[in-house]
């Protein structure tokens, strides 16, 4: 994977803790809300982070999971790991 | 508060019904819920039999953000609490979050989570196994989720007493009831039908091995051979009398009045099983004497040594022929601490409408089981006020409640 998109992370998090019609949705709005906000707790981001790891091959540490407590940390977090991982 | 405790709401997730009432009318009809396992393929066990719950479509029932972190048998249960409220006529969101509690019994945890997780550690490693793992396999699961979901803050708690559970459970919740919480979601649902529950069951040694579903758990009969598990249970909401008036609930469909139980001795202890000491502590807690007592919902182990033990028991605080006694989980099986939430709720319907479901598919009674005046064939319609519900599980836990039906119109004046 070049590339962990918004699509990939929506697909993760769908995957990780599942995902109702009237729950709140990552869009290109919701990219600065907080995980907590968006209803994934601490448990959710574990297994997102667990998911995260298996399928960009790349680790990630507790402490860094939690600092990124939003979509657009998340994102940016991944990728750097993987651009590092791929240079 | 007056510190009655009094149950208001009624939910049944059963083999034979999902849905108090569909549960009530199937077993008034003798539908059973036992056939051969479709879980998973049991060809190659000893027992192929048991109660599933079918026509439960879990995404019908419980929102997409619970499916990943619940087991099949949480699901059972959320959607049991759910119907239980929507009896009870309740909305926790306009209740006191610290008035609401929780206390349900379970035997088992989550083995089909668990058994699908442990299978990804050996296969793939830790990394594959869910972090709901955690949480997902645990006895006290079902009251976490419930208390979650529906914002209940007060005292909960989990009782793991095997089949005994449920009614400890009740027991536990009309506790908190007279201690001041007001509103208690109590009962239990079990259910373990996978591989390595199934495993569980078998190694207790006393699951029936025939085929048919017709013959295979006949407690009190002479052909007697054992039991069938099943899945499922049933979720009692039970509140302080006075609360339930005040918030404008309907008519309660009956009391806890009375609740003992206790722990059998040791098998070469010489020492007398409890039953017949629990059941008397029983009437005494609820201030009755045996012949105030309408009907029996007995424990019904399907094995012939402990059928003659509550038949015997049972006989000795209430005569010859002294009581009405039934065992209609002879339609869905035996659901650990599910079971005897499912016969309390079968007991307070029984209450509403003067109706003793009967025993399914025994008809030749064994002879140290004669003494019991056991309802068999069709329903017997009765004038019910009281019933005394029974349960002795897997080690020696053993537990009886007794319900009563409310007299005089509601609600009452204070």
């Amino acid at each position: 994977m070049s590339q962990f998109t918004v699509e990939h992370l929506k697909a993760l998090l769908e995957q990780a803790a599942g995902q109702d019609a009237d729950a709140p949705a990552l869009t290109a709005d919701t990219l600065d809300s907080s995980f907590g906000d968006l209803g994934y707790d601490s448990l959710a981001m574990l297994e997102v982070a667990s998911l995260a790891q298996r399928q960009c091959g790349i680790t990630l540490e507790d402490e860094a999971v939690s600092d990124a407590d939003t979509p657009r940390k998340l994102l940016t977090l991944v990728n750097g790991l993987i651009t590092a991982d791929a240079a | 508060m007056s510190a009655r405790a009094v149950v208001t709401g009624l939910g049944v997730a059963a083999p034979n019904g999902l849905g108090t009432e569909e549960y009530w009318k199937a077993t008034l009809r003798g539908e059973s819920g036992i056939g051969p396992l479709t879980r998973f393929d049991a060809s190659t066990y000893p027992a192929r039999l048991a109660g599933e719950v079918t026509g439960f479509h879990a995404p019908d029932h419980i929102p997409g953000r619970l499916l990943p972190q619940t087991d099949h048998m949480t699901r059972l249960a959320l959607v049991a609490a759910d119907f239980s409220l929507a009896d009870a006529g309740a909305d926790p969101e306009k209740l006191p979050e610290y008035g609401m509690s929780v206390v349900t019994a379970n035997s088992y945890g989550g083995f089909e989570f668990g058994q699908r997780e442990l299978e990804k550690l050996w296969s793939q490693g830790g990394s594959h196994v869910s972090a709901y793992q955690s949480f997902a396999w645990f006895y006290a699961v079902n009251t976490g989720q419930i208390s979650i979901r529906h914002g209940m803050r007060g005292p909960s708690g989990v009782l793991v007493t095997e089949q005994a559970g449920g009614i400890d459970a009740t027991g536990h919740a009309r506790r908190h009831i007279r201690k001041g919480t007001p509103f208690v979601l109590t009962g239990g649902v079990d259910g373990a039908l996978s591989p390595w529950g199934w495993t569980a069951y078998l190694s207790v040694g006393e699951l029936s091995t025939r085929e048919d579903p017709r013959r295979a758990y006949l407690p009190f009969d002479a052909d007697a051979s054992g039991w069938v598990p099943g899945e499922g249970g049933a979720v009692l909401t039970v509140e302080d009398e006075e609360f339930a008036r005040e918030r404008g609930a309907g008519r309660p469909y009956g009391e806890i009045a009375g609740y003992a139980s206790g722990v059998d001795p040791r098998p070469d202890s010489g020492r007398p099983p409890v039953l017949r000491r629990v059941i008397e502590q029983a009437l005494a807690d609820a201030g009755l004497g045996p012949r105030d007592i309408d009907v029996v919902f007995a424990d019904a182990a399907g094995v012939p040594e402990p059928d003659r033990i509550e038949a015997e028991a049972v006989t000795a605080v209430f005569g010859e022929r002294g009581v009405p006694v039934t065992a209609p989980k002879t339609l869905v099986g035996r659901l650990a601490a599910g079971g005897s939430a499912l016969d309390t709720a079968t007991a307070l319907l029984a209450l509403r409408d003067g109706v003793i479901p009967p025993t399914a598919h025994v008809t030749d009674p064994a002879p140290g089981c004669a003494g019991l005046d056991l309802v068999l064939g069709a329903p017997r319609e009765a004038r019910l006020r009281t019933a005394l519900v029974l349960a002795r599980g897997t080690g020696g836990f053993t537990a009886a409640l007794v319900v009563r039906a409310l007299d005089g119109p509601w609600p009452r004046s204070a």
